[in-house]
């Protein structure tokens, strides 16, 4: 990882896509592309998401916690909690430690 | 990396996406002469400038790109540093989440677009021709005076700011002999992860047809044995790379015009005309982009595989030889040297003969249209 620490997330942070990073949709595929040097290993990697990262990104607006980022998910897959908290703090622990996302809270 | 999130240097899966590749000539213009090049307006030229696509124009064809789910557009030119809104454009393609591959003689790069680029890399490695090794031999071929000592500064600056770049080289005669020293230098560049390429089979007729610069042109190619002596300087190495491409690409193509890629990918020249490749600058396959868009031109390219040829002489010859992977022969070749897409260019038909007898694929006086057992000769390269 380059000059990346670890970022703590909690499921009171809130995240958004960085600015960093642009994040595109094509064909139902989310594919973020570095903006700015030094998110990826290397200056010419992207980064796809599988279908739970695709599901946690787009839940991410900047506005709902974690916690609430969650229980939507949770809901909507009707999956234990539990289980999603993890997932999503996960997710969002890497992400935001890449700098493609950006935390508050 | 977690199971969430991967990183790659391409989407996983080939995306659904209509437009795989982008090129764009910002400008036919160029600060250098180059002897053999095609696409070299002068800089200065007011008229040139005056039709280039504006600027929001460009933006607008990016963005329709980017619509399309293209990953990757190409800036070339003409030296496409020489327009005043590159780094412009350049921001704008690279915040739609395009890629970049700039195509540059190096001689614009200055210390604010090196800033710029190691701030926001363009995520490909740039390609910067070189004409020369030393300003004698390279200002032969630009005819460009100071234009060494310009492309070894922005050369410099590109290393200094670690900007990833290869280099590739016009082989000409005003700078053959340079040639062991051109490769050994190219060594030591951090990101040239294999020998750098060389032009040398050049057009005729592409883009000016002029009769004293066709000549010139002419005297300039290399003879079909002298480009061989240069491609299988590695002995060695050339047979074992051709055994393995030859099992996968040689074959009679048939009569299908475009084998190739054009038409999953588009070109754009400097006055928003859309083609399938830069090539190919047919009347029937241009699309002027001031009236239609990209997806339009899209539409336009997709019956392309379908093209025929029908040139007896093609069909006699090209169509049923196997040396079809060694040769350049394309439509796009046609066209610059004879305004078909079906003429076979003698000279690329010289040279795929002359790699073809060097590999022992055929004998003396042979033709690659002649030979029944040619899967046989390929195997035992």
């Amino acid at each position: 990882m380059t000059a990346a620490s670890k970022i703590d997330v909690t499921l009171a942070t809130i995240c958004a896509p960085s600015e960093d990073v642009v994040a595109r949709e094509i064909e139902g595929d989310i594919v973020i592309v570095p903006l700015v040097a030094g998110i990826g290993d290397a200056d010419d990697e992207l980064f796809t998401l599988n279908d739970t990262g695709k599901a946690i990104w787009k839940q991410l607006d900047g506005e709902r916690t974690l916690g609430d980022v969650a229980k939507v998910l949770a809901q909507e897959f009707e999956a234990p909690l539990a289980e999603l908290q993890a997932d999503v703090l996960g997710f969002a622990g890497e992400m935001t430690t890449r700098r493609i996302l950006a935390a508050r809270g | 990396m977690s199971e969430f999130v991967r990183q790659v240097k391409q989407p996983v899966k080939p995306l659904a996406s209509r437009l795989g590749r982008l090129d764009i000539e910002l400008t036919e213009r160029c600060d250098n002469d180059c002897v053999h090049c095609c696409i070299n307006l002068p800089a200065g030229d007011a008229a040139a400038r005056a039709r280039e696509m504006p600027t929001a124009k460009v933006k607008e064809i990016l963005r329709q790109a980017a619509d399309l789910g293209c990953m990757q557009v190409r800036f070339t030119g003409g030296e496409p540093l020489l327009r005043p809104d590159f780094e412009e454009l350049y921001l704008f393609a690279r915040r739609l989440g395009l890629k970049v591959l700039i195509f540059t003689n190096a001689r614009h790069v200055t210390p604010a677009l090196v800033d710029l680029l190691a701030r926001i890399p363009p995520l490909v490695t740039i390609e910067v021709t070189v004409y020369g090794m030393h300003a004698e031999s390279y200002e032969a071929v630009t005819r460009a005076p100071g234009s060494f000592a310009q492309f070894r500064r922005g050369v410099d600056l590109l290393l200094e700011r670690r900007i990833p770049f290869v280099v590739k080289s016009a082989l000409l005669p005003q700078n053959r002999a340079e040639l062991g020293e051109f490769e050994t230098w190219a060594a030591t560049i951090p990101w040239m992860t294999k020998a750098p390429g060389h032009s040398m089979f050049f057009d005729l007729r592409n883009r000016r047809d002029d009769p004293e610069k066709n000549r010139l042109v002419e005297s300039l190619r290399l003879t079909p044995e002298e480009g061989v002596a240069v491609l299988t300087r590695d002995a060695d190495r050339y047979r074992k790379g051709m055994k393995e491409f030859g099992s996968k690409f040689m074959r009679p193509p048939g009569d299908v015009l475009f084998g190739c890629g054009a038409g999953a990918g588009l070109s754009v020249d400097a006055y928003g005309r859309a083609q399938p490749c830069m090539g190919v600058r047919a009347p029937g396959l241009t699309v002027d982009l001031a009236e239609k868009t990209l997806s339009d031109a899209l539409d336009h390219f997709s019956t392309l595989r379908e093209m025929r040829a029908t040139n007896p002489e093609y069909l006699r010859r090209c169509a049923r030889c196997f040396l079809k992977g060694l040769c350049e022969q394309c439509p796009a070749k046609s066209w610059a040297e004879h305004g078909t897409y079906d003429t076979p260019v003698e000279y690329l038909c010289d040279v795929a003969h002359a790699q073809a007898r060097w590999l022992g694929w055929l004998k003396d006086g042979e033709k690659g249209w002649e030979v029944a057992e040619w899967r046989q000769r390929v195997e035992a390269t």
